[in-house]
């Protein structure tokens, strides 16, 4: 077996077991009272299979690393993949310092959508263009994505507490606001079973745009509802588009990516849809009664633990050691690029969240509130700075 | 200042809380703290007296309490936060692309963003981080850190340094860990006090009456942290002035050697060779890639010797140049000297070097050669003298030919990329000369009369190198604040302070007390073991609830 099938194969091992894993620490959750926050059975099978889906992660880490020769974090898939890896290693740190099974419920289904919607991204691997030869790119990623994967864990613990503690009786806005973050996440289940739906069929459809007397070619992997600017079909037997990208969004890949986006919508909404016809409640006032019996105090800690632990490890890789070799391959340490802004004002929102704990009132639910829209400023960074502005850091 | 006497016997400065000594509650000043009517002790800075709540009178002391909110400084984050959101919506004005129409930011951001492009540009957003407002706001942040701080550390430091281990009673039972215990006896205390120890507390002992305390240092860290910003902004500041920071970029072509900007004319940098190296296309690994892309770049690189001129301040004088470097710069390899570090950061491949040249008679279809000459494309003669008695005068010189709307020829760019001449060519002892146009694949002849004909031989490129040149003195406190910050950071967050009171009563009551900045599960844990065995109660947690 080749190391790049032995490297993808691992990869999907480590995501079924994640999956597997949640089923455990759901179980552990039901536990009666006097046995929360003790080792459960469930609760430690869980782990056990967490740690070997690590494991088997990690095997595909050190394969893709022999077969490229640099660690694979280096496009959008490896960095994604990695950050998804961090995430797993912050969740079971956590675990064996608190016993927290239930966070297991949530963590890890969330950080497995992370690793899959890495793999909708061309998962091949590229050698390093000049800029980015160097140790720092080991040093550098490798601590941002474990900040960020510790700050992800107060994302979850803060979600959870807001599922936990806003009372959903009846409809307000608190509980309305909480079902629109449920419904992003299930944006991101859309995007990635549209994408896995026409990647299995190999859709594709192309059209020519043209761009400075320069024909063009723009691929399409999903049906065109949204065409390039100025362009024409070219393939045939494929959905006639309805209508162009507009003007003002710029680039080859304008159209196609405002295509993903509407797909995303489409499919997310369809699956919140079925989802919410199935539980027959808003997913908020389902999820509530399952954390009943998580002390939410519990839930705060944790959330305020792994910000207090994730910020200085942010800190340190994503504008220490990002300035140091800044300062080496462009020979300035600061240049105002859209993803060091991006990490600036990551940064700028959670000293004013250690700020805020320090006055009264703002732990709890307000902290809960804030340990979402952080990791939402996280997810931006990765997400739109990298796919919509443009960037020196285009290639993750 | 009216200075506070407390019973002790310790003189507090005004707008004591708590006295720095036994910690007795200074009365008419429990509002500050917000300790009237609670049965907990406001303990954040320990009851110490900070000026930005004991003076409010003066336009000073209101400018004072104004920056050391914390809920100010928080404000003040979240303006810089968002200010900085709105500067990526679209790019800064340095980021604006090669192709655009135009990379002047008044027509830039109308034509390719429409209206909110406009309005963008008409805001200044285009130049947000370098804006007065944008700095001004890093400056009010920098002073909030300041005032936030000393408001804070130098009360909270008298205070620690004044604690006595003897406390007021009231001191203690409005602590958060309080317990009395009526039948302990001294054997009790000493092994409390060893078990503290055990955990590394600190104890000292002032008649009878006992401190433990541990992680003092702890509570510095956030002023820690904050010197770490603030020697980062000085530094940044700094680096607004030329002798802290100067930034150049130079061409330098292949075989050339020239003075490196900057430097005073004290350091010339000859460039032997540059050399792009790409990525080997039949490399299995990464066929998916190279479907994308056919060309990745693995190596930018220029080879470059840098001399030092001896004797550079001899005004007119050729300079005598010494080799003091030999380096390859690649990205991610600068060359360091001095105090100077170059960068690879561009270059131009192929730039034509010279074009030979070669008279022929028009109507001679075997091209014969009446003469030849070269003109070097980065330096040209004026007039080319041949040995057969020609005369080739260069009437004009187009290194960067384009053909403009209005149908003139002119230069786009000072590099001869796409070189065109205008040439007079005299035949050996005629002063008229015939006029003709050469370029690359263009050799037109002006007047269609023409007895001569100038054909091109040969020509010689080379690549030209982008180097930029950097003195940054500032590097160091970058480096030196920022590690400042993370021990800060470290020091503050990773530690508790610590400290349990154990005092006797004269009626043999034996009170307990405990506080710590955070995590109050741990300091439990270490009372816990330490009164176990002991006649001495656990200390109950009295925790209010109203929030």
């Amino acid at each position: 077996m080749d190391l790049y099938s032995l490297s993808s194969g691992a990869l999907l091992i480590a995501f079924i077991l994640y999956l597997v894993a949640t089923f455990f620490f759901g179980g552990a959750i039901r536990q009666n009272k006097s046995e929360r926050h003790q080792k459960t059975k469930a609760g430690t099978i869980g782990l056990v299979i967490t740690i070997i889906g690590f494991a088997s992660q990690l095997v595909y880490f050190i394969a893709r690393w022999m077969l490229t020769g640099h660690a694979p974090v280096s496009n959008l898939f490896e960095f994604t993949t990695f950050l998804g890896m961090s995430m797993i290693f912050a969740f079971i740190i956590i675990y064996i310092y608190y016993k927290t099974a239930f966070l297991g419920v949530f963590a890890l289904p969330l950080a497995t959508i992370i690793i899959a919607y890495a793999s909708m991204f061309s998962t091949g691997a590229a050698p390093l263009v000049p800029s980015l030869q160097s140790n720092w790119l080991h040093i550098h990623v490798t601590t941002v994505a474990l900040g960020q994967g510790i700050l992800f864990i107060s994302f979850v613990a803060g979600l959870m507490y807001l599922i936990r503690q806003i009372d959903q009786t009846k409809l307000t806005f608190r509980n309305a606001m909480l079902e629109v973050v449920i419904y992003c996440i299930f944006l991101f289940i859309g995007f990635i079973a549209i994408t896995s739906i026409f990647n299995a069929v190999s859709y594709q459809a192309t059209f020519e745009v043209e761009r400075d007397g320069q024909a063009v070619m723009a691929e399409y992997q999903l049906p065109p509802i949204a065409a390039p600017k100025d362009s024409t079909l070219l393939s045939e037997n494929v959905m006639n588009s309805w209508f162009e990208a507009p003007a003002w969004m710029h680039g080859d890949e304008a159209g196609r990516k405002l295509n993903t986006v509407i797909w995303s919508f489409f499919a997310g909404t369809i699956i919140y849809g079925i989802t919410f016809l199935i539980s027959r409640k808003r997913i908020g006032k389902r999820l509530h009664p399952l954390l009943k019996g998580v002390k939410p105090d519990m839930l705060d800690e944790i959330m305020y633990r792994s910000v207090a632990i994730g910020f200085p490890v942010f800190t340190l890789g994503g504008l220490i050691f990002a300035a140091i070799w800044a300062q080496l391959a462009w020979g300035r340490f600061w240049g105002w690029d859209p993803k060091e802004v991006w990490a600036l004002i990551t940064w700028f929102f959670y000293a004013a969240f250690l700020h805020l704990r320090l006055s009264r009132g703002w732990h709890g639910e307000k902290s809960g509130w804030l340990a979402v829209v952080g990791f939402a400023i996280i997810m931006f960074n990765l997400i739109v700075v990298n796919l919509i502005l443009a960037s020196l850091h285009s290639y993750a | 200042m009216n200075k506070i006497k407390c019973e002790c016997g310790h003189i507090n400065p005004e707008g004591t809380v708590l006295c720095e000594a036994c910690g007795k509650p200074v009365e008419g000043n429990q509002h500050i703290d917000g300790n009237d009517g609670k049965k907990l002790l406001n303990m954040r800075y320990d009851g110490s007296a900070r000026r930005s709540q004991t003076y409010q009178k003066s336009i000073i002391d209101k400018i004072w309490s104004f920056f050391s909110s914390v809920k100010v400084g928080v404000w003040l984050i979240v303006a810089a936060l968002v200010a900085s959101i709105f500067g990526t919506i679209f790019p800064q004005e340095q980021f604006i692309p090669q192709d655009a129409v135009s990379r002047d930011p008044a027509i830039f951001y109308e034509d390719r963003y429409g209206i909110w492009g406009l309005m963008y540009y008409q805001l200044g957003f285009h130049h947000m981080y370098s804006s007065y407002w944008f700095i001004t706001l890093i400056a009010l942040i920098g002073i909030s850190l300041v005032i936030c701080s000393l408001d804070r550390f130098v009360p909270l430091f008298r205070a620690l340094r004044n604690q006595k281990p003897k406390k007021h009673k009231k001191f203690l039972s409005r602590q958060r860990l309080y317990s009395e215990s009526i039948n302990a006896d001294d054997s009790d205390i000493d092994k409390l006090v060893k078990g503290l120890k055990n955990s590394r507390y600190k104890i000292t002992e002032e008649d009878g009456q006992i401190l433990a305390e541990k992680g003092r240092f702890s509570r510095w860290g956030p002023y820690v942290n904050h010197i770490g910003l603030i020697i980062i902004l000085i530094a940044a500041i700094l680096r607004t002035t030329p002798i802290m920071f100067t930034e150049e970029y130079m061409w330098v072509r292949e075989g050339e050697q020239r003075v490196i900007p900057g430097t005073n004319n004290q350091y010339y940098i000859e460039n032997k060779d540059f050399i792009l190296e790409t990525h080997d296309q039949d490399d299995e690994r990464f066929q998916e890639a190279f479907l994308k892309e056919e060309e990745i770049a693995s190596n930018f690189q220029t080879d470059i010797v840098v001399y030092e001129a001896k004797n550079a301040d001899v005004v007119g004088a050729e300079p005598e140049l010494e080799p003091i470097l030999e380096h390859s710069i690649q990205m991610n390899n600068p060359a360091k000297f001095d105090k100077y570090t170059l960068y690879q950061q561009g270059y131009q491949l192929n730039e034509f070097e010279n074009m030979s040249f070669h008279i022929h008679e028009a109507d001679d279809s075997e091209e014969e050669s009446l003469g030849d000459f070269t003109i070097d494309l980065t330096n040209p003669d004026s007039v080319y003298e041949l040995d057969s008695g020609f005369r080739v005068e260069l009437t004009n010189y187009y290194p960067d030919y384009i053909m403009t709307e209005n149908g003139n020829p002119a230069s786009e760019t000072d590099f001869p990329r796409n070189p065109a001449f205008v040439v007079t060519v005299y035949p050996p002892g005629s002063e008229e000369g015939e006029v003709s146009f050469l370029g690359v694949g263009r050799n037109i002849d002006a007047t269609g009369e023409n007895q001569y004909k100038v054909a091109i031989d040969d020509v010689e490129f080379r690549d030209v190198s982008g180097i930029a040149v950097s003195s940054d003195r500032t590097l160091p406190y970058f480096f030196v604040g920022a590690m400042i910050f993370m021990i800060g950071v470290i020091q503050g967050m990773y530690w508790q302070h610590r400290r349990v009171w154990i005092n006797k009563q004269n009626d043999n009551t034996l009170l307990l007390a405990a506080h710590t900045n955070k995590n109050w599960h741990g300091i439990k844990r270490d009372i816990e073991k330490a009164v176990e065995d002991t006649n001495i109660k656990m200390v109950k947690d009295q925790q209010e609830i109203d929030e």
